[in-house]
């Protein structure tokens, strides 16, 4: 009696801190829960659990299976807080799930206006737990956070105008007693910004634009007030470092895509990674991947940040495979440039210089009759994720290799207007091509590749017990060996269409993957 | 009563409270001709004449005879078909619909072919009914033609005959398995993914094969059309053209 009386005082204790900022920091020591987007700050998607390994996931099955209510893309990647899952729903909703039964333990659901202005589909990609809040990003441009136990909202925030073409479709970063958020709008000329809020009030903490206003550095970089309507969004999560106390984010194209003329310059901080003072908001550096982009390659990947030796030096680095065709590393400590290597086919480019600006080739510009280029408007990457494992020390890619026609159009801002510039389609005959990738993360080498049937949608989650996961555009969610590639268990899950990330978590201390897969969250264990 | 209103689920496709489009000015349509340019030109053309998608510079559009249809068409597709939906706010729906119908007041391009010519080249001459279904006569190879008329236009059908190269539906791929007993099996692909493919053979049986138990598999990368150029006269294929420009099937 004792016992239980100490052990329900114990849970109390832990219920009343719920998530603290303390745990986020340190998954390791609880590996049963993914408690932040990539499982860590560091971006590694990568999970220690070694129960599902190998030798025994052909023999993983359906535990249970959530459906959602909506035929949108159901993008979210799952947070797992102590046996109870934690996942946004399209277009705005979110629910909380029993991780042992599949059983919704509450659902929250967020009545939209008519006239939002999203560019790619009513998604999002996920919830931030902190404390015993779960906050989500709606779609008509507020912040939320919801009592973890009940789903009722505890305050509302609005981060932007959606009628002005914002809206939210990222997953928060909670970092110490503040989440980080972005917002998305790039085709409307929403000019971006990532913001961090008071996790317990909601109030603003700080802003920091992606486009530089007047007097402040880079806004030179515009031609006129194009700064204005210079999009350049937050729409992916980022990374974090406690040790430098910088946010790395990837920020979005610049804004009209397709009709560079009436935004002469490099238009910063479009298609750039910046690092930015977890504290104030205050940027550290930038690098920018594709100055003054006519394709639409938004740097929106997920950043991944690993230590390993360049040149006999132990370095922090910062991964980087860019949706514009070339594999980045940079030090994170200065951003400096150290390897930018072509990973997917690209017709762009000579190659970069040595400070890993592109060296461009003329004639790539969208025309109004069309102009074939590669990587495609999708690129060779995009917002799903990647996943590090420091146990074979491998990075892996799902990666796209096919081109676009692109073209020029008009580009005449009226707010809240779609303001794109241009558009593109299929190479015609093209066949689109994709692969699962395992680099060497300092060297951008290949290790091995497993071929897909087509250009992947879908991220990569590795885990101890020597395995990649990942999800075909057929409806298949499968696993690799993470050390040779080879093929060791697929399951059919569903016929729509499959735009997620897979995670892993154990409850009762049987482990659990978990993906969404067309409109449903499965998870699966073995039996 | 209140969990009940809770747990109740939004309907999967919310289609708008008006029956006629509300954003039909002339700045709408302007807005969704920019939209349509991005969104929707690369399979209907830039003046709706069709090409991979339908024919959209007529009259009337056989599945979107109301204003609601249509808007359901741009925002959710048209399940199996290559008509994805676009998820698009509901104004920007609107305001491409506007641009959708105004293509229809182009009138479509006169054709000067004979129909019953064409006809008769169409089931003999040009041995089109090897491949291509006409209601209840004719092979699987190729797409059925028994609603083409109503969906591709006299430019996109006339390039298909003389260029059949061009482009390739991806559902019209002729595929050869080899099994590892060394049996080959070729047909229609109906699908394949890293792990499986499905195969409609030249005698309409359906093959599934996990990829282990195979050899090998090739896939077409070219289209098994010939090309008409020189095997009909000029006139000739006019006349399959104006003939298939017919074909309006059971979609009315």
């Amino acid at each position: 009696m004792k016992t239980l009386l100490m052990t329900m005082l114990c849970a109390g204790a832990v219920w009343a801190q719920g998530l603290t900022y303390e745990r986020i920091l340190n998954p390791d020591r609880e590996p049963g829960n993914w408690l932040t987007y990539s499982g860590n700050y560091a971006g590694h998607r990568h999970s220690p659990l070694t129960e599902i390994h190998e030798g025994n996931v052909n023999k993983l099955k359906v535990a249970w299976v959530y459906q959602t209510n909506s035929l949108q893309k159901f993008e979210t990647t799952p947070i797992v807080v102590d046996g109870i899952i934690y996942i946004s729903e399209p277009p705005s909703n979110a629910a909380a799930i029993d991780a042992r039964t599949g059983r919704a333990l509450w659902r929250y659901r967020r009545q939209l206006p008519d006239d939002l202005r999203v560019c790619c589909g009513q998604v999002n990609r996920g919830v931030a737990v902190l404390g015993n809040l779960v906050y989500l990003g709606t779609l008509d441009g507020h912040l939320l956070a919801l009592d973890a136990r009940t789903g009722a909202i505890r305050w509302d925030t609005v981060v932007a105008d959606y009628k002005l073409g914002y809206s939210i479709t990222v997953a928060p970063l909670a970092v110490r007693d503040k989440i980080v958020i972005g917002v998305a709008g790039g085709e409307y000329g929403a000019r971006g910004f990532l913001d961090a809020y008071h996790a317990q009030t909601g109030k603003q903490a700080w802003r920091f634009w992606t486009v530089p206003g007047p007097g402040e550095p880079g806004n030179e970089t515009w031609k006129g007030d194009s700064w204005k309507v210079g999009a350049a969004d937050t729409w992916v999560t980022g990374a974090f470092d406690p040790e430098t106390n910088l946010i790395y984010w990837g920020t979005g194209n610049p804004g009209p895509d397709w009709n560079g003329d009436v935004r002469l310059g490099d238009n910063l901080y479009s298609d750039s990674l910046i690092a930015v003072d977890a504290d104030r908001g205050k940027l550290k550096w930038y690098f920018q991947f594709t100055p003054h982009d006519v394709h639409d390659w938004d740097a929106t990947e997920v950043p991944v940040l690993v230590d390993e030796l360049v040149r006999g030096e132990k370095r922090k680095l910062l991964l980087f495979p860019n949706r514009n065709a070339f594999y980045y590393v940079l030090d994170r400590v200065t951003g400096k440039f150290l390897l930018g290597k072509e990973y997917a086919k690209q017709t762009w480019t000579k190659g970069l210089d040595d400070n890993g600006r592109p060296i461009r080739i003329e004639g790539t510009t969208p025309t109004l009759q069309g102009v074939k280029v590669w990587p495609s408007v999708a690129g060779a990457n995009n917002w799903y994720s990647p996943a590090y494992s420091p146990v074979t020390g491998l990075f892996y890619v799902a990666v796209r290799d096919s081109g676009s026609v692109y073209y020029t159009g008009e580009a005449v801002y009226k707010p809240g207007e779609r303001f794109d510039g241009g558009g593109y389609r299929a190479i015609p005959g093209e066949e689109e091509q994709g692969f699962i990738r395992a680099y060497k993360p300092a060297s951008g080498e290949v290790a091995w590749e497993y071929k897909l049937h087509s250009a992947p949608w879908s991220g990569v989650l590795s885990t101890a017990g020597n395995l990649v996961f990942g999800a075909t555009n057929e409806g298949q969610i499968f696993a690799l060996n993470a050390k040779t590639g080879a093929p060791l268990w697929r399951f059919q899950a569903t016929s729509l269409l499959v735009r997620s990330n897979p995670i892993t978590y154990a409850v009762d201390g049987k482990q659990y993957l978990a993906m969404a897969l067309g409109n449903s969250l499965y998870a699966f264990a073995l039996e | 009563m209140v969990m009940w209103i809770l747990f109740q689920a939004p309907p999967t496709t919310e289609l708008p409270r008006v029956d006629k489009n509300p954003y039909t000015s002339a700045e709408d349509l302007a807005l969704g001709q920019k939209l349509y340019n991005g969104r929707c030109a690369g399979c209907h053309g830039l003046t709706g004449d069709g090409g991979k998608g339908a024919n959209l510079a007529v009259r009337d559009l056989p599945r979107a005879g109301t204003d609601v249809a249509l808007y359901r068409i741009v925002r959710y597709g048209i399940p199996e078909t290559e008509m994805p939906a676009t998820l698009m706010a509901s104004r920007e729906v609107w305001q491409i619909s506007a641009f959708v119908r105004s293509l229809g007041s182009s009138s479509n391009e006169a054709v000067k072919g004979n129909v019953a010519r064409g006809e008769q080249v169409v089931g003999a001459k040009g041995g089109c009914l090897q491949c291509h279904a006409i209601a209840m006569k004719g092979g699987r190879l190729g797409p059925a033609l028994t609603d083409i008329g109503g969906k591709r236009s006299p430019g996109h059908l006339r390039s298909k005959i003389l260029e059949p190269a061009l482009e390739i539906t991806e559902t019209f791929r002729v595929a050869t398995v080899t099994t590892k007993a060394g049996k080959k099996i070729s047909g229609v692909r109906l699908n394949e993914d890293p792990f499986s493919i499905q195969i409609r053979d030249f005698s309409d049986e359906i093959h599934s094969f996990f990829k282990e138990q195979l050899a090998s598999v090739q896939v077409e990368r070219r289209t098994t059309m010939p090309s008409y150029k020189g095997r009909l006269s000029e006139a000739e294929i006019e006349d399959v053209v104006a003939y298939l420009l017919t074909l309006r099937g059971t979609v009315q």
